[in-house]
């Protein structure tokens, strides 16, 4: 017989139009959580690299970076410390358009995306692909404030947030799954939400497997 | 059983702390020995199958063995800590799950550097499990800790806290309290600030290690204060903690 705490209940409902993973509630803030200080990034020294398995390593300044195509985006957020935030209001440069720019060796097949601060993030290349991730350069109209990862944040919506590398600096493409900071320290390699890949242990093999093909 | 599997756990204590906050003692039964900042995974199930679930950090060190004790802060119209202050008692059951949490944990060791420890409000509870740790352990690394309240009635373990200052002298507690300060009290009235983080800081023989827990507007000044007297980023290490959203 499954496990009940008598006499609890939901107190709150949640938004009708969302569906919220499991495990996970609503909220209307939207909560910081960083392993350490704040990097401040002055924008002239700004950059964006890729790097990796690709034909030419490109970099683009601040200014470059702005002057790509924008777009609007509005993802729900799942954080793994239990919160969910929905219809977040982003604008940004899809990552589609960015690898428009490179040319990838075909053995690419994840990404290690690194900040400044020295923060990193792995996930599968084709979690990246087809409108699926973006980098976020304005939160709620307003530039993206340093504490929520400005002046850029990489944002992958449909994994775990901390996936979404506040602080991105550039991605390097890979021909293995390599753990990064969180992932080093017990947490998913993948993280999907709705199978609530919070930790390790959580990964099961035939999804792993199914990722590295 | 791997370790992060769900697990039943038995309520054998619940201590008031102040009055918006309790620990509450759980006994397990696949009990692992965690780090001093570490947390669990607490999850509660209603009969129709919905499900919550929250963080809280361990207070306990990993000295007490069997038991994990979880300091938590009731949050106005809190799913979870609504049911644990006035659903739970003695003898109830809670699922767990853990420990979790591989960075913001104290490697404790004889030849460690010193603690500098910084808290607000209930961001106190997983420097509480490294103080009972390195009390538990007889380390006797300096520590100081500055904890942040607003009132003198929110100091959680301010017994336990004033007793190991009072016997340890490698151990300063400084608090200081934002709105309401105790009648006559001589010490810290004030917000963090730089002066008083440059204080803790010269309490400590050399540079320390420092863990800030506390809500999000304190670790952000705290952490960009410690940057400022020059400790590497390395050497701070931040955890956001309290009622943001829950």
């Amino acid at each position: 017989m499954p496990f009940v705490n008598k006499g609890f209940h939901a107190k709150r409902p949640t938004d009708g139009g969302h569906k919220l993973p499991p495990g996970q509630y609503e909220t209307q803030d939207f909560p910081v959580l960083t392993a350490g200080p704040t990097p401040r990034i002055p924008l002239v020294n700004w950059e964006f690299r890729i790097e990796g398995l690709v034909e030419t390593p490109t970099k683009w300044s601040w200014n470059e970076f702005n002057a790509l195509p924008m777009q609007s985006f509005n993802p729900d957020i799942h954080c793994v410390t239990k919160w969910s935030k929905f219809d977040t209001k982003w604008r940004g440069v899809s990552l589609d358009t960015l690898l428009e720019h490179v040319q990838l060796k075909p053995e690419a097949k994840f990404v290690m995306a690194f900040s400044y601060g020295g923060y990193t993030t792995n996930l599968p290349l084709a979690d990246l692909r087809d409108g699926k991730a973006f980098i976020g350069l304005e939160y709620d109209g307003k530039p993206l404030a340093a504490e929520h990862g400005g002046p850029a944040r990489l944002v992958v919506p449909h994994l775990y947030f901390w996936k979404s590398a506040k602080w991105v600096q550039g991605l390097r493409f890979m021909a293995d799954d390599e753990p990064g900071f969180w992932e080093d320290n017990g947490y998913s390699m993948y993280g999907d939400p709705w199978k609530e890949q919070r930790y390790r242990s959580d990964d099961d093999e035939t999804d792993t497997a199914s990722f590295r093909l | 059983m791997s370790r992060l599997d769900w697990q039943v756990g038995t309520v054998t204590a619940i201590r008031t702390e102040t009055p918006q906050v309790k620990t509450f003692t759980l006994r397990l039964p696949q009990w692992t020995p965690h780090r001093a900042g570490q947390h669990y995974d607490l999850r509660l199930t209603a009969p129709d199958g919905y499900q919550a679930e929250r963080s809280y950090s361990i207070a306990s060190p990993p000295e007490q063995t069997g038991e994990i004790e979880l300091t938590v802060e009731e949050i106005p119209e809190g799913e979870v800590s609504g049911y644990l202050f006035d659903g739970v008692a003695v003898g109830d059951q809670l699922e767990l799950r853990g420990p979790i949490g591989g960075y913001f944990v104290w490697p404790a060791g004889p030849a460690d550097a010193p603690l500098l420890l910084v808290a607000g409000g209930s961001g106190v509870v997983p420097l509480m499990a490294m103080l009972r740790h390195r009390q538990r352990a007889g380390l006797t690394n300096p520590a100081v800790l500055l904890f942040s309240v607003r009132t003198p009635d929110e100091v959680i373990y301010q017994q336990e806290l004033e007793a190991l200052s009072a016997a340890d002298p490698a151990f300063t507690l400084l608090l200081t309290y934002t709105r309401q300060a105790p009648e006559g009290w001589p010490g810290y009235h004030r917000r963090l600030d730089s002066a008083m983080l440059a204080e803790a800081v010269a309490h400590l023989p050399s540079p320390p290690q420092c863990y800030v827990c506390g809500p999000t507007g304190l670790v952000e000044n705290a952490a960009t204060l410690l940057q400022v007297q020059g400790l590497p980023d390395a050497a701070i290490r931040t955890e956001r903690f309290g009622p943001t959203g829950s």
